[in-house]
């Protein structure tokens, strides 16, 4: 396959954007891509290397997502992360944690430890937690006077409630 | 001490026997912890690392599981020589073997439990187990782990569970692994079809040295990928569980080969003990592949008599750093030299062997070809 841009060379690198519901496919070389910024190819191919293939752009995503946050602990950037695909110290996971999410679904089971606690932490209840999130979902209905769904949650916590 | 006298000699720890370890030679569980206050190695300033590697190193040689003669350096005072040879115990990473000052590694005595001090994280523990032990590790390893929570305070959050420097080892920090070896279904070409089934599973395929390398001698090495969000149990479980039904496929894999291709498989396995005791010059690549064979022909009985710790002590010695430290020149004898000195080493060890006796197969009421037979 031809570059798009330049016609000459072979497209190695290929972008497929979706924006605004439109899909954009983007088929460049190394070099017009590298001008035309579709994204440092070789922090591309680090990323699908650590994590396997499709993280990459997920982690394209959550470096947007971190914007220029910076680690006050350790002065860990978005950048760095982005580069090295990893952390610069427990602090970071705090700070850099809302866009984490995205790319730790693609990694992992779930986003929620599950395993062996430290010592003196107590694991919260797994359905301690379900019901906080419930009780968030009904309040939401609530407001939106969407009594169905509220009709339904209610029910889901009384089931929660009574399997605890 | 130096590491090259505190391992326990080729002979003896090829002779550690544990359940299926005809197909599976090691299992492996490791953890993956870091300091709460101090940034993680890959990031720390060598101030920071210095001061990591002072708050941990005496603390892993403390512990219990450490015993009183464990081992304990920091990786500057160890020759690369050494640190490699350590590679081919299958104890340090390659990356591991790469660090200098502010970077450490403790070993017990029976070789079971290998910490590293500032590999990525913090620290990097791991059990090591012969055969198909991974619950046993697991269980080993976790009571390091509680030991040094006693004093150490790890980097912890409640969702996340254990921090560590790259994402994908979050939250568990386990990596369990078991090393196989695995020369049936690679003869019977079903090997590929094996990893991309384990790969489906969310498991890890990978070579003899761990990521990115080759499967020399027909070893591979299986792992969890996913970390966070099941507990180790689970992850042990269904290791385990997938293991298991390798263990099945191989043995299969051996059988059917035996029944329909028998002549494929001597063929393989006489010339493997032709060329190793034979040659003048052989590479470690060329010796590893060849010794798998050998190790086959002695798992179905071809070599009467032969324990396959006799291969598996050549697998050890025929690797770069085991050879080089056993010549008098070390680590000025060339890459050419090494290959002479090898098969050297290897003539005269295959020439106690017995020769592969077909006939053995037939008394065992094991099927064998009747060509060549009038």
């Amino acid at each position: 396959m031809m570059c798009q841009f330049c016609k000459t060379k072979d497209a190695t690198v290929h972008v497929t954007e979706i924006a605004d519901q439109k899909i954009k496919k983007v088929d460049a070389c190394a070099a017009c891509a590298k001008e035309k910024n579709y994204n440092d190819p070789t922090a591309f191919a680090l990323a699908d290397h650590l994590l396997g293939l499709g993280a990459s752009q997920k982690m394209e995503e959550a470096a947007e997502a971190l914007g220029t946050l910076s680690c006050s602990q350790c002065g860990y950037t978005q950048a760095d992360f982005k580069k090295s695909g990893r952390l610069g110290c427990a602090h970071c996971y705090e700070v850099f944690g809302e866009g984490l999410d995205s790319v730790l679904k693609t990694m992992h089971k779930d986003t929620q430890h599950r395993g062996k606690m430290l010592a003196g932490v107590q694991k919260t209840n797994q359905s301690v937690r379900t019901l906080e999130r419930l009780s968030k979902e009904l309040q939401k209905a609530i407001q939106k006077e969407d009594f169905e769904t509220a009709a339904q949650i209610r029910d889901e916590i009384k089931l929660t409630k009574a399997a605890s | 001490m130096s590491i090259i006298d505190f391992l326990i000699p080729p002979s003896e720890v090829s002779r550690r026997s544990g359940p299926h370890d005809k197909i599976v030679l090691s299992s492996r569980v490791r953890l993956a912890r870091n300091l709460r206050s101090i940034p993680f190695p890959s990031h720390s300033k060598k101030a920071d690392r210095l001061k990591a590697f002072e708050a941990l190193m005496p603390v892993v040689r403390g512990l219990g599981q450490m015993g009183p003669t464990a081992f304990s350096e920091s990786m500057d005072k160890l020759p690369a020589l050494e640190k490699q040879l350590l590679v081919e115990r299958h104890l340090i990473s390659r990356e591991h073997a790469a660090k200098n000052a502010g970077s450490g590694i403790v070993l017990n005595r029976e070789e079971s439990v290998c910490v590293m001090v500032n590999e990525e994280d913090h620290l990097r523990m791991q059990a090591l187990q012969p055969g198909l032990q991974l619950r046993q590790a697991w269980m080993i390893i976790d009571g390091v782990d509680s030991a040094l929570q006693e004093t150490i305070e790890f980097a912890f959050a409640e969702k996340y569970g254990f921090l560590t420097a790259c994402p994908t080892n979050l939250g568990t920090g386990i990596r369990v692994s078991a090393m196989l070896h695995l020369p049936g279904l690679v003869l019977a070409e079903q090997i590929n079809q094996i990893i991309q089934a384990v790969n489906k599973l969310g498991l890890a395929v990978r070579g003899l040295y761990g990521e990115g390398t080759e499967a020399l001698g027909n070893i591979f090495q299986v792992s969890n990928q996913m970390t966070l969000g099941e507990t180790e149990n689970d992850i042990v479980e269904r290791i385990n569980k997938v293991l298991l039904q390798i263990i099945e496929h191989e043995e299969n894999a051996r059988l059917a080969q035996l029944e329909k291709k028998p002549a494929v498989l001597l063929n393989h396995i006489g010339r493997a003990y032709g060329v190793l005791g034979n040659a003048w010059s052989i590479s470690s690549k060329e010796a590893l592949n060849l010794l798998s064979f050998m190790r086959l022909g002695i798992d179905i009985g071809l070599f009467r008599e032969t324990p396959k710790a006799l291969v598996d002590e050549l697998f050890l010695r025929s690797q770069p750093a085991h050879l080089q430290l056993a010549h008098p020149l070390r680590e000025k004898l060339g890459s050419d030299d090494r290959d002479l000195f090898r098969a050297e080493m290897l003539r005269e060890r295959i020439a106690g062997f017995p020769k592969p006796d077909a006939s053995s197969l037939r008394g065992s009421g094991g099927p064998v070809s009747d060509k060549g037979e009038i």
